[in-house]
């Protein structure tokens, strides 16, 4: 062996070790699919794991020919060009190899795809919808029907725009955790509808195998039976503007008895919350609940201040048409603005709405001193 | 180009033209036409590369550092149409016009005047979507792709850039017509299209696919805009329209843009590495048939990008079916190249690293492009950076890297200088390294679950986006160093030989002095 072999070798060597110390230390990352944890999930992830490596291997096969090429028929080693440009036999092997390996591979795939897509016979049905920017979650079917609730991002805005670090570190669910969590039993076949309100979102939740674009107008389903109880975050996957990063989506599966539990408890809370149609509401308690209904709906494009962003999001305060006639501002909140990012917001209730343009009327540089009550918004729906 | 300029001023020929800045403004000189669309096409790129850069910055780590969401939104997507419209198409459209008439024995192109027009809509374009960032709201946040109903919700930016679009269109779709005139009626005597350098075939075809889908494309901006201003409701399912339909539209013309990307980079690959192997082409006749098998089914996959959109389950078999099948003619086309190596006499100069960069990192872009074809594996990957990664493995390192091949093969013969090959090579492993820091870690965050067109993300995607960021500041500033060895090369560069490549067989290379001509062909050459 020459000097030139030896060092082939000794280069070979370090890379074999280097390679083994940098596959030590990848091991602490995340290199391929969450692990799924929903049979057809494994399914997915074993579909994945056989195109790739069928692709690794051809692709060590064909660019070995080519290292050896490049290597031993180059010019500096002396090697002569042949003039062959050409060989049936060949190329008709490799237009056909081809074609078989793909029939093989959409055999499986076919199977997969097939069984992901039969929404047939749920346990329970859940319709997701998509807003501008959070999900509502309505219990449809099976047991819970009736459960209704929307979930938003739960990181304080403090970690996000960096005032505070520290509890970004610290905390593991950054822009993964919600207020509201999907609740759902184990081993049940769990059927989602998807819907949006606005644009098309996405409902995304890698580790239960499921994607389903959430369309304005349209409904679309998808499923997933979860094998083992834990929590399971995922994001929108579909971009819908300026805080599409910041909508996850955190599905919770529960033992059945556990699950149980939580639909009585849901079902109190929500008997509780029931407000009673007939109380009578004053200028002050619809103000202050008009600002939790602003915080939720209304504070990522109009801002706290109510000054909005300038030239995307006008300011309510000393807005023309919030401090106008109510009439005015209520059809615009109801119905939205067509062509705009101001949507309809008719799925608020009554109170909820009343009592938002109760606070945008009298909040900022807003002083009109009265109050839209519920009644008068009912009237205008 | 002020020193192409100098150079070109030499030139001796039959009648006058214009000099100075109207030389530029009213050539209708192929040279010079591709020479502007080829520095048009870079500077879009620094452009768009700006864009990039910022966008890696502010994903370097977790929260919100450098830029809000909403100009986050915009960056994503004017690095996109920027990237596409205006750096990648225009390249390789700057190729076709300087080399088309010198390889087919032409004098020029067909149409010259509107070739200068096709030129000169592009800068417009261009300053429409740069303006766009300073409407009132900034840029539209809605992503290359630009979906319905976000696209109509958008402020004026996005009218700007559905003007943008429409002249693009117009200024492909002449540019196309110019092409297929060019190459079918300008043909030397016995020229004949199963002679022609694979180069032209490829733009053959690419301009077909461009004539055909263009208006395409133009057809579903204008849906947008009248849904946005005059009361249509194309995509508004309360009006009785559908988002989706936008998709459907988009994708038509989307999946076959793919290919006007990459097509014309297998053209300037397959002369690139016959050359330095000293062989010629393997199978040159199934390289034709491969390309426009590609080119037809093109038409007839684009649903493979809206796999989560909904659609029946039948229609998801028929589309992965057809789009596996794709894999069929590109597996051809790579095995041709290697063959092609196989027993050469392999020199390594820059344009050949070039091209087995190309080679080597467009291929594996492929598999990954087959891994998304699967429907069920492609539910997990849709939206995520593991499609981030496969595409730009195929635009980046397929097409940008052919581009840089076919710059440094063809600079001698535009120019008539040598560039520095040691900085040449020094341009390429840069390139190569910082690509694959770049890229390749983003095929882990797409598979781990991280969504794509987001400003911020969850901590455990923290490592591969730094390793990520670093690696495009490298290979953004790498691309300096290109400017520097083209502006060099122009102004100072060694005398180029009359033939510096030995293996280059091309009519170009064995029938025109160098540098080129001011007009290539004035008398066609006999071809046997």
């Amino acid at each position: 062996m020459g000097i030139k072999g030896i060092k082939g070798w000794a280069a070979a060597a370090a890379l074999f070790f280097w390679s083994a110390a940098a596959w030590a230390e990848l091991k602490h990352y995340q290199l391929n699919l969450q692990t799924p944890h929903t049979l057809l999930g494994e399914k997915i992830y074993d579909l994945h794991t056989i195109i790739t490596v069928i692709c690794f291997i051809i692709f060590v096969g064909v660019f070995g020919f080519m290292f050896y090429a490049v290597f031993k028929h180059r010019k500096s080693v002396g090697h002569k060009a042949a003039q062959f440009h050409e060989n049936t036999a060949v190329e008709v092997a490799w237009t056909l190899i081809p074609f078989v390996i793909l029939i093989a591979l959409a055999v499986p795939a076919t199977g997969t795809l097939i069984a992901m897509r039969d929404t047939s016979e749920p346990d329970i049905t859940i319709k997701a919808t998509g807003y501008q920017w959070m999900w509502g979650y309505d219990y449809l079917k099976g047991e819970g029907e009736g459960i209704s609730f929307y979930s938003r991002l739960s990181t304080p805005r403090a970690q996000i725009d960096g005032s505070d670090v520290a509890g970004r570190k610290a905390n593991p669910h950054y822009l993964l955790e919600t207020d509201n969590h999907v609740v759902v039993p184990v081993g049940k076949k769990i059927r989602v509808l998807t819907t949006a309100a606005d644009v098309i979102h996405a409902w995304y939740v890698p580790a239960l195998a499921v994607k389903q674009d959430a369309v304005p107008g349209f409904i679309r389903d998808t499923w997933f039976k979860a094998e083992k109880a834990g929590i399971y975050r995922g994001q929108c996957a579909e971009l819908c503007g300026k805080d599409h990063g910041f909508m996850p989506i955190v599905v919770e599966v529960m033992e059945p008895a556990q699950y149980t539990a939580w639909v009585n408890a849901q079902q109190k809370k929500a008997a509780a919350a029931k407000v009673d149609p007939t109380k009578t509401w004053t200028a002050e308690d619809l103000k202050a609940h008009g600002e939790k209904v602003y915080a939720q709906n209304c504070v990522a494009c109009h801002q706290a201040t109510g000054m909005g962003v300038p030239g995307a999001f006008p300011a309510l305060s000393g807005s023309k048409l919030v401090a106008g006639p109510k009439e005015d501002q209520i059809k615009l909140v109801l119905n939205g603005k067509q062509g705009t990012a101001m949507n309809a917001f008719k799925h608020l209730s009554d109170v909820d709405l009343a009592a938002v343009m109760t606070y945008t009327r009298n909040s900022w540089n807003n002083k009109t001193g009265d109050m839209v009550a519920p009644a008068e918004v009912k009237a205008l729906r | 180009m002020e020193a192409a300029h100098a150079h070109h001023g030499h030139d001796d020929h039959a009648h006058g033209h214009p000099t100075g800045i109207m030389r530029w403004v009213k050539s209708t000189n192929h040279k010079d036409i591709g020479t502007m669309y080829l520095w048009f096409s870079f500077t879009m790129f620094l452009v768009g590369g700006v864009m990039a850069l910022i966008i890696r910055s502010e994903l370097f780590q977790p929260g919100l550092q450098i830029v809000q969401p909403d100009f986050f939104n915009s960056m994503t997507t004017y690095h996109g149409l920027i990237m596409v419209f205006g750096a990648i198409m225009p390249a390789f459209v700057g190729f076709a016009n300087w080399l088309i008439p010198m390889q087919i024995g032409a004098p020029d192109m067909a149409f010259p005047r509107m070739n200068n027009l096709s030129f000169w809509l592009l800068p417009p374009a261009a300053l429409l979507l740069v303006a766009a960032q300073f409407m009132p709201g900034g840029g539209a946040g809605v992503g290359w792709t630009m979906y319905a109903p976000l696209s109509t919700q958008a402020g004026p930016a996005m009218d700007l850039t559905i003007f943008a679009v429409h002249i693009l269109g117009i200024s492909s779709i002449m540019g196309s017509i110019n092409i297929i005139t060019t190459i079918l009626n300008m043909r030397a005597p016995g020229m004949t299209l199963m002679k022609m350098p694979l180069f032209c075939w490829t733009w053959l075809i690419t301009a077909y696919l461009l004539v055909a889908v263009m208006p395409v494309l133009a057809g579903a901006v204008t849906m947008t805009l009248t849904d946005r201003h005059f009361g249509t409701h194309f995509f508004n399912a309360a009006g009785g329209g559908d988002p989706v339909l936008y998709q459907h539209i988009f994708w038509f013309f989307g999946h076959p843009e793919v290919y006007i990307i990459a097509i014309p980079a297998f053209g300037v690959v397959s002369q690139v590495i016959p050359a330095f192997s000293r062989k010629p082409l393997f199978g040159y006749a199934s390289m034709v048939y491969a390309t426009a098998s590609i080119a037809i089914l093109s038409f007839m996959v684009w649903a493979h990008h809206m796999y989560t959109a909904g659609m029946p389950v039948e229609a998801q078999l028929y589309f992965m079916y057809a789009t596996t099948l794709i894999a069929v003619p590109t597996g051809v086309k790579v095995f041709n190249w290697v063959a092609t190596m196989w027993k050469g006499s392999l020199t390594f100069e820059t344009p050949m690293l070039f091209a087995i960069g190309f080679l080597f990192l467009f291929t594996l872009g492929g598999f990954t492009g087959l891994v998304l074809s699967i429907t069920p594996v492609d539910v997990q990957l849709h939206d995520t950076y593991y499609v981030v990664a496969h595409f730009h493995y195929v635009m980046v390192a397929g097409a940008l890297f052919s581009a840089f091949a076919g710059i440094y093969f063809w600079l001698p013969k535009w120019t008539g200088r040598m560039y520095n090959e040691t900085l040449g090579k020094w341009h390429f492993w840069l390139s190569l390294v910082f690509f694959n820091v770049t890229f390749f870690v983003q095929h882990f965050l797409g598979l781990a679950g991280m969504p794509r067109r987001i400003p911020d993300y969850a901590v455990q995607f923290t490592e591969f986006n730094m390793i990520s960021s670093i690696g495009a500041w490298g290979f953004g500033l790498s691309q300096l160093l290109f400017l520097y060895i083209v502006i060099k090369c122009i102004r100072s560069g060694e005398k180029a030989p009359e033939k510096p490549w030995e293996g280059a067989d091309s009519l170009e290379w064995t029938h025109l002095p160098t540098p080129a001509p001011w007009h290539s062909f004035e008398t066609p050459p006999v071809i046997k």
